[in-house]
């Protein structure tokens, strides 16, 4: 059965009348690494505002549609419940932090606080969460004196200590440099792997292409597109529609326009890339070694 | 107008010596992107050029001007920079007014002020979100406010600090137009940038800083091709240099013509 489940959901936020979600139907099976695409004002951030309850909870508005998540329906649950289920880790990390605490490592152990989690624990679980996403140096530091690419990995750990079972991530590197990036993605790969549902929102179409089992293309609050990462990053409806594809799909989408590309599929990674284009160089040579 | 940079060093007053001997000079008119890991120095680096930050050791002149003997405001007119986030220099009730003020304050008339504002709203495609309050604006938009409201100062120095962090492929094609533009007018942009692609498409000088000092500083080709120098500061990179590594060719390529040619011979 599917750990996410929403249903024909419709979402406006108060004192709008455009729904920013429009009739949103997605099922998450457990342990799947689902990434959202978009161009900016999708509804990207709605859609995990919505899985992590925000929406309506805390935002009120007016979401009409179901909302499940493990089997509890958000109109049913309360937010101090539903937290339980699903971490989000919000895009500007800035705005996820407490401002109640006066180090990295208070941060993290805020949330366990609040659902009464035992100290041993909690110490355990916070360093834990520390050495993974690599902040354990910080510990000791105010969280409002790190950097963008710090406070990041400090919002992914806040959420990482709750254990949830569906973690959503909107962008969670925008503010790292590529090597954060990698180190990140790794984490969050770890994550799915170890049997956790992860739903990420990212611009990054190369991570995109060599970690997530399945792309949702999100256009103006509609699902333009749900499928294979290879199916959906490829297709044609992205760049029409103001999506961004990595250089290798392009550059081969343009190669093929020029002849130069002769393989079926477009690329979506590197190595993807290296066997089309050497493949596409063969089968150009071989007549000309006939002709010899 | 030139900058000239010798032998700049940095230290913060927490002892984090930030800039190690940093020595470069960029011509009037350049487009330089600055890249590298965190923490290499390169915000520490362009907060010089506008006095923001004042030199531990050496020296940084800008159009001949000390930036030790000019103030931040004076200075202001030579250099215009764009934070990383817009909402640490967003502050007015609409988006007209925002992109109003550097002009205003830096005593231009009443008519200078209003062609430099046209002309950034313009360029940034905001003419019809004048009377909008920044903030009731998208991540995105207000990235372009902020771009805005420096463009509209018309200085001729420009510096972005990851102008690209967040923004969808429609809003990152926006600002490489913009800096496309700021070329055609002879200005000077100085980019810190993660986005290694972005960058080597738009620049045709890339500094590759790391631990506070220059590492590699060229011709865009020149620089990205240094794969090994380059992953000590933890840049890949680009992809399509990448790709055509991997396929053999001859000439680093940093584009998609490029990449198109090279594949052709």
């Amino acid at each position: 059965m599917a750990i996410v489940n929403l249903q024909n959901v419709t979402y406006k936020y108060p004192l709008t009348d455009v729904p920013v979600l429009q009739n949103i139907n997605l099922q998450v099976e457990e342990g799947e690494f689902v990434a959202v695409i978009g161009p900016n004002g999708a509804g990207k951030s709605t859609l995990c505002y919505t899985l992590a309850g925000f929406a309506p909870h805390f935002f009120k508005g007016e979401l009409t549609g179901i909302v499940e998540v493990a089997g509890v329906e958000s109109h049913n649950s309360i937010l101090s419940e539903w937290v339980l289920n699903v971490g989000l880790a919000f895009q500007n990390p800035f705005n996820q932090i407490s401002g109640a605490k006066y180090t990295v490592f208070e941060e993290l152990a805020f949330g366990l606080e609040n659902i009464g989690i035992p100290r041993d624990e909690m110490i355990a679980r916070v360093e834990g969460a520390m050495k993974l996403t690599g902040i354990s140096d910080l510990a000791d530091r105010s969280p409002y004196s790190l950097s963008g690419g710090q406070q990041q990995r400090v919002a992914l750990a806040s959420i990482l200590v709750m254990q949830p079972r569906v973690l959503v991530l909107d962008e969670p590197t925008s503010q790292m440099d590529p090597i954060g990036t990698r180190e990140v993605f790794g984490v969050i790969h770890s994550m799915a792997e170890s049997g956790m549902t992860v739903i990420l929102v990212e611009h990054k179409m190369e991570w995109i292409a060599q970690f997530a089992d399945r792309v949702i293309a999100l256009k103006d609050g509609e699902i333009l597109m749900n499928g294979d990462p290879s199916e959906v990053l490829t297709s044609p409806l992205l760049p029409s529609n103001g999506f961004g594809t990595s250089r290798y799909t392009s550059v081969a989408r343009r190669a093929q326009e020029l002849g130069l590309w002769n393989e079926g599929k477009l690329p979506i990674t590197l190595d993807e890339a290296v066997r089309g284009f050497n493949s596409s160089l063969t089968k150009e040579e071989i007549p000309d070694a006939r002709a010899k | 107008m030139k900058i000239e940079i010798k032998d700049l060093y940095f230290t913060y007053p927490t002892g984090v010596e930030a800039l190690r001997g940093i020595s470069l000079t960029v011509e009037s008119g350049e487009q330089v992107a600055i890249v590298g890991q965190n923490g290499a120095g390169k915000t520490t680096l362009v907060k010089h050029l506008n006095g923001l930050l004042l030199p531990t050791r050496g020296q940084v002149k800008i159009g001949g001007w000390d930036t030790t003997k000019y103030p931040v405001a004076k200075l202001a007119s030579r250099v215009g920079y764009v934070f990383q986030n817009p909402d640490e220099q967003l502050f007015s009730r609409n988006v007209g007014m925002e992109v109003a003020f550097g002009p205003k304050n830096l005593g231009f008339d009443a008519e200078r002020v209003e062609a430099l504002v046209n002309d950034a709203l313009v360029l940034t495609q905001l003419a019809d979100k004048t009377e909008t309050n920044p903030y009731d604006l998208s991540a995105t938009w207000r990235k372009m406010v902020a771009l805005a409201s420096i463009l509209s100062m018309d200085t001729d120095i420009l510096i972005f600090d990851e102008p690209t962090t967040g923004q969808d492929a429609v809003n990152v094609a926006r600002i490489a137009h913009v800096i496309a533009e700021l070329r055609k007018r002879g200005k000077t942009v100085i980019t810190i940038t993660h986005d290694i692609d972005f960058c080597a498409e738009n620049f045709e000088r890339v500094i590759a800083m790391s631990q506070g000092k220059i590492l590699l500083d060229g011709r865009t080709n020149d620089v990205l091709g240094r794969e090994e120098i380059l992953a000590s500061t933890y840049v890949d990179p680009p992809q399509l240099t990448r790709l055509g590594k991997r396929l053999g060719f001859k000439n680093t390529v940093r584009n998609q013509e490029e990449f198109l040619n090279a594949l052709k011979k």
